[in-house]
């Protein structure tokens, strides 16, 4: 065999390894969304029930809570970033950092200064490599977040958002994940958790603009308040995170099926070049002999006369 | 026909029980409270206890909530807890070891958790 040929043949095999694993990722990651798109599906009931409840007790009551209520000068927001541990995922995890760089810059230039917490290591690595200050940050879970993982997360943000804002508290809440709109589309957006706009929540929950009967609230309005809206923070967090865990193994999903494709394609390249570099040598060989047979016959030719 | 209400017992990651019922009755902060068809709307906040829900078959549900919320309005009723199990769910013996390690470990909110697990495994 040629040493171009032997070439060409040691990069179909590579490249055929690359495409068998990255054929068994596409696989799984695709395994992956459908289990993560059920999980959105389980939560639902629960974030449902519970924005119904606080809708309810926040139309329904005059209670002020320091969480439904917007301060007069925010000084301070906290945003929560949510990325992905793993890379392998095309634009996703750049998508949602871009997303959170823009809504800082938007933050800042509103006089508002920033906190930052992460979920994620990708997320984690991209401020650690340009030094900036990251408040908090979890990694982990990310590909199968549990309800624990989003009390842990949601905890300390509660805590901040309680706090007084001369303390180190904040006054804002805002969250950047990857919106799970379908299995081709994923859009990373950002959305503020608190204070709450109990309208835009009400319009979420009755959009035909139902009237909410009149609760009795056990034991009073400002307890039950107490109670949901951490609840209602950790649900929230729990539904982006399992938005982002969705996403991401479909960013994934497709980051793989694009590299096989890619792969295939390189392996019919190669195999055209290895064929045209094995005709060729046969036709060099063909040439050789036949050279080699005439220049023999010449000689005999010759030497016959 | 009995008045029945509707009752979802959701979980923060899944739906438990949902069904026709009778009569509910749960542990607020507050105390005990039982609710009917027709009850007025209602919202309260649940201590971790045992929710019985009495079914329109003339069966008992009765569950493990641990924190959460019940409303009531247009004879729907939700319970939502952050963790709820249903009592044939709960595996007896391994909740009373849970309760032993955490009696011995003098961890209140394990116990009490386990505690209320097995109150609910005892009492269907």
């Amino acid at each position: 065999m040629g040493a171009q040929l032997r070439v060409y043949k040691r990069r179909i095999r590579s490249v055929s390894a690359t495409k068998k694993i990255t054929k068994a990722m596409e696989m799984i990651a695709a395994s992956r969304v459908v289990k993560a798109q059920r999980k959105v599906a389980a939560s639902t009931p629960y974030a449902q029930e519970l924005t119904r409840a606080v809708t309810a007790v926040g139309t329904g009551s005059n209670t002020k809570h320091p969480l439904t209520t917007e301060a007069e000068n925010p000084a301070r927001a906290a945003v929560l970033l949510l990325t992905s541990d793993r890379g392998l995922a095309g634009a996703f995890n750049s998508n949602a950092i871009k997303a959170a760089e823009q809504l800082t810059e938007r933050l800042e230039r509103e006089g508002k200064q920033v906190d930052t917490y992460i979920v994620g290591r990708r997320g984690v690595a991209h401020y650690n490599f340009r030094e900036r200050k990251i408040a908090e940050s979890w990694s982990g879970f990310t590909d199968e977040p549990t309800y624990a993982d989003a009390k842990k997360v949601a905890a300390p943000l509660i805590e901040a958002i309680e706090k007084e804002t001369a303390e180190g508290g904040v006054d804002e809440l805002h969250i950047v994940f990857t919106e799970f709109v379908s299995m081709m589309t994923q859009t990373a957006l950002d959305a503020r958790l608190l204070p709450l706009r109990l309208e835009e929540v009400a319009e979420e929950v009755h959009p035909k603009g139902e009237i909410l009967p009149l609760y009795d609230f056990e034991p009073s309005a400002e307890d039950v308040l107490d109670a949901l809206l951490p609840r209602y923070v950790e649900s929230r967090i729990y539904n982006a995170l399992l938005q982002s865990a969705a996403s991401k193994h479909a960013a994934t999903r497709r980051a793989m099926k694009s590299a096989t494709d890619n792969a295939g394609e390189l392996i019919n390249t190669l195999s055209r070049l290895a064929n045209a570099a094995r005709q060729a040598e046969i036709t060099q060989e063909i040439s050789e002999i036949v050279g080699g047979a005439s220049a023999l016959a010449d000689a005999t030719a010759g030497s016959d006369r | 026909m009995a008045a029945e209400l509707h009752v979802e017992l959701v979980a923060a990651d899944r739906q438990v029980w949902s069904g026709e019922a009778t009569l509910v009755v749960a542990r607020t902060t507050s105390g005990d409270i039982g609710v009917m068809p027709g009850h007025q709307p209602l919202l309260g906040v649940l201590e971790s206890g045992p929710v019985t829900i009495r079914t329109s078959e003339g069966g008992t549900v009765v569950a493990a909530v641990h924190g959460g919320f019940i409303s009531f309005a247009d004879n729907k009723l939700s319970l939502l807890a952050e963790i709820a199990e249903l009592s044939d769910e709960i595996d007896v013996q391994r909740t009373e070891r849970e309760l032993e390690r955490a009696k011995a470990e003098g961890d209140a909110v394990a116990e009490r958790r386990a505690d209320v697990r097995l109150r609910a495994a005892t009492a269907r």
